[in-house]
């Protein structure tokens, strides 16, 4: 052979990435979630709010006005905390939650999704270990694999996270001699798991992780989405001091205004500002202007309500479709939130099913997403936010179909994921703008 | 760009699993043919397409097909774009569904007198019907590991393992059925991997040279598709004698599958120096990472004349 000098991989910079971004990759799985927008396709895959509910002429009227009226302070820079206006109407969003913090308290962001960020920067080391629900929402286990946290997973019931559980981690990792940062925990309708936390687990979860100087990272989301309107104190709300509450308005209101926010402790709360303002400066003034002003023209709690309407005929259809269509597989009933949490039958790999169920036009997210460890198999979310009811049956007709494909070949190969594995892909799910 | 610029409908994205990678061929394709002076859509497969398509005010001139995949690349779009009259750029539907179906472009192969690696086709319901487990036992035993299990239909390398172990066998096949109810189980063979691009701009189908691929583990869908894991050298690190073999196998096959414009065929030089035809593509890929483009730039081509001149050898005569 005459050998050439060097090849090309496409990429001049390939050698210099930092290690951590290694796992930065677009998946074959990933792939599979383009057609989820076409519309031949139910997508029961996304965590899209169903923003048809919104009064959008209203919105329209409350952009316009803050433009005509205060345009030049919308478009301007910000502060890093954000715009005090909003951190005041946040202060009485919160209080439907039961909590009181003082305006001051709160670092708005863009989206919880930054606060998430932030949090993890300013607590973990590589190699810290963050504890989290399996199984847990994925875009926090991709912000804690970005700064080399180890996430350990506590298990749940039908009720979440189980207290016994989490006493077991915190044993394990001290008899490791592993450093705990903070314990990840969605109390509301947990995304992908859909349950709600009860009030007695809350209180002692808190109670084992003061003991232990844990603190508690909570994320709530979908906190005023219960379906009947019920509401359960925040655990911020027990203790503020040792609970640090992330917010988001994505579910709220929408998430393309990218707003979220952070109330934490003094000490805290300087140093996600700091770090926030590393990192983007402000967050956006127009997102932060026009929904103080949305907040303070309009019946948001009201709106909310016409969400959770919403939301639990979706629900309902969903689960009478699953009762009808899908009758081997198991679920949880959501009392609120946008998931339902669906065990397959033994032996269904739900990643590997995935394309059987894009052929046949419907979309899910295999549970191997929510885990950071390759568990989740026999899983699968599945959305009901954001489709309509008549779309959610259809979608769930079509899925059994593709199971019922699928336990064919379990029957005839035995039960694959017993097989070894490929190491968990990292980006398993749709990207945010896939429905 | 004039009224004498060709004016060209590309189609991309579809409904196939590779919808992904089709689009961002049309894109790039789009982007060449507009620098090259050309009048170009990007259209999906859609509802309104046909009304597109039969509008004498927005036909174009040529539509060239980038869907990958399924009824991109087993020439359904293309009978419909016959029956319709409108002229395409690239293989006709026969040719299409012969390379398509791996299984069938290996045979055409086999027949043309070109060395492909042996291989069985199994679809899912015969393992039903004799016991998975027995035939399992029977491939492993018979057959032989390793192998390669791809779906019959398919690409991008979706739904396809290299399997060296008995074990893994069950699940590879899962994987595959996932994609397409019929597996190819393909001898696997260790040695260099090639693609070797074929194009006819007007004077009859030229080899570009071969591009050879490098990885740190099977050329799997990451390996394709984000920039690093492979290594590409174009042209391939060949003899002048196999680098000519490589080009009579593309176009033998080109030849022999009834491909026109374009084609891609995948290959492997054997560690005992056999040259074997693995697969063929009617609708290579045109992405960042592609294989065509890079063979193209390696011969000296510019991608918008290139794609312009295929453009213009494509047209019906007037």
């Amino acid at each position: 052979m005459s050998a050439k000098p060097s090849g090309t991989r496409l990429d001049p910079w390939y050698g210099a990435y930092a290690a951590r971004t290694l796992g930065m990759k677009a998946s074959e799985t990933r792939a599979l979630f383009a057609v989820a927008n076409r519309p031949e396709v139910v997508s029961l895959a996304g965590g899209m709010p169903f923003l048809e509910a919104l009064p959008m002429e209203i919105v329209a009227k409350v952009t316009a006005d803050l433009i005509a009226t205060d345009g030049t302070t919308a478009l301007q820079y910000g502060n890093g905390q954000g715009h005090p206006k909003l951190r005041e109407a946040i202060v009485e969003v919160m209080a439907e939650e039961h909590m009181r913090p003082h305006p001051d308290d709160i670092v708005i962001t863009t989206g919880s999704q930054q606060a998430l960020d932030l949090v993890t920067r300013i607590f973990c080391d590589p190699g810290d270990v963050v504890l989290a629900e399996g199984p847990s929402y994925v875009g926090a286990l991709g912000v804690f694999r970005a700064y080399e946290a180890d996430v350990v997973h506590v298990p749940m019931d039908e009720h979440g996270l189980v207290p016994e559980a989490l006493r077991e981690a915190l044993a394990m990792c001290a008899k490791q001699g592993r450093t705990i940062k903070f314990l990840y925990l969605i109390p509301n309708f947990h995304n992908p798991a859909g349950v709600r936390l009860p009030m007695a687990r809350r209180e002692e979860i808190l109670a084992i992780c003061q003991s232990a100087g844990v603190l508690v990272v909570e994320d709530n989301a979908y906190g005023l989405l219960a379906f009947d309107g019920s509401i359960i104190p925040a655990l911020h709300s027990l203790d503020s001091e040792g609970v640090l509450y992330l917010g988001t308005f994505s579910k709220l209101l929408a998430p393309g205004y990218r707003m979220g926010w952070a109330s934490a402790p003094h000490a805290v709360r300087e140093r996600l500002v700091l770090a926030s303002e590393s990192a983007i400066l402000c967050p956006s003034h127009y997102s932060q202007l026009s929904i103080a002003a949305y907040l303070e023209s309009v019946d948001w709690r009201g709106q909310i309500a016409d969400y959770r309407d919403a939301y639990r005929v979706r629900c309902e259809t969903m689960n009478e479709a699953l009762s009808e269509f899908l009758p081997e597989c198991s679920w949880n009933i959501p009392e609120g939130g946008f998931y339902i949490w669906t065990k397959t039958p033994p032996g269904i790999d739900t990643k590997s099913m995935l394309p059987r169920a894009t052929t046949a036009l419907v979309a899910y997210v295999s549970g191997t997403g929510f885990y950071a460890d390759g568990q989740g198999a026999d899983h699968m979310r599945l959305s009901f936010c954001f489709p309509t009811p008549e779309r959610i049956r259809e979608g769930i007709r079509r899925l059994s179909g593709v199971v019922r494909r699928e336990l064919e070949l379990v029957e005839m190969f035995g039960h694959p994921d017993q097989l070894p594995d490929d190491l968990p892909a990292d980006i398993d799910v749709p990207a945010p703008d896939l429905a | 760009m004039s009224s004498a610029d060709p004016n060209v409908l590309i189609l991309a994205g579809g409904l196939s699993h590779e919808r992904d990678v089709s689009l961002r061929s049309g894109r790039r394709v789009a982007e060449a043919l507009r620098e090259a002076g050309c009048r170009v859509r990007v259209a999906d497969l859609g509802l309104d397409l046909l009304a597109v398509l039969d509008d004498a005010k927005k036909l174009p001139d040529i539509v060239w097909p980038l869907l990958h995949g399924a009824t991109g690349e087993n020439g359904s779009v293309r009978d419909v774009l016959d029956l319709l009259g409108i002229p395409y750029l690239g293989s006709p539907p026969r040719a299409c569904r012969a390379a398509w179906n791996k299984p069938v472009a290996k045979s055409a192969i086999a027949r043309a007198g070109l060395a492909t690696p042996r291989f069985l086709t199994l679809p899912q319901s015969l393992f039903q019907q004799l016991g998975a487990d027995a035939l399992l036992a029977l491939i492993c035993e018979r057959f032989g590991l390793p192998v390669v299990v791809k779906p019959s239909e398919g690409g991008s390398a979706l739904g396809v393992s290299k399997v060296e172990d008995p074990a893994h066998l069950g699940k590879a096949l899962v994987q595959c059925f996932a994609y397409h109810e019929v597996a190819l189980i393909e001898e696997a063979v260790s040695g260099v991997e090639l693609a070797i691009s074929v194009v006819d701009l007007g004077d009859g189908p030229v080899a570009l040279p071969a591009v050879e691929i490098v990885t740190d583990g099977f050329y799997d869908y990451d390996a394709r598709y984000n920039p690093g894991r492979a290594e590409f050298f174009a042209p391939a690190r060949l003899t002048e004698t196999d680098a000519e073999r490589a080009a009579h196998l593309a176009l033998a096959a080109h030849d022999a599958l009834g491909m026109v414009r374009l084609s891609r065929t995948d290959a492997i030089l054997a560690n005992d120096g056999a040259l074997y035809f693995l697969e063929a593509n009617v609708a290579p890929g045109m992405q960042e990472t592609s294989l065509l483009p890079q063979a193209a730039l390696a011969a000296g081509h510019t991608l918008p004349t290139l794609y312009r001149n295929l453009v213009e050898a494509s047209l019906p005569t007037p």
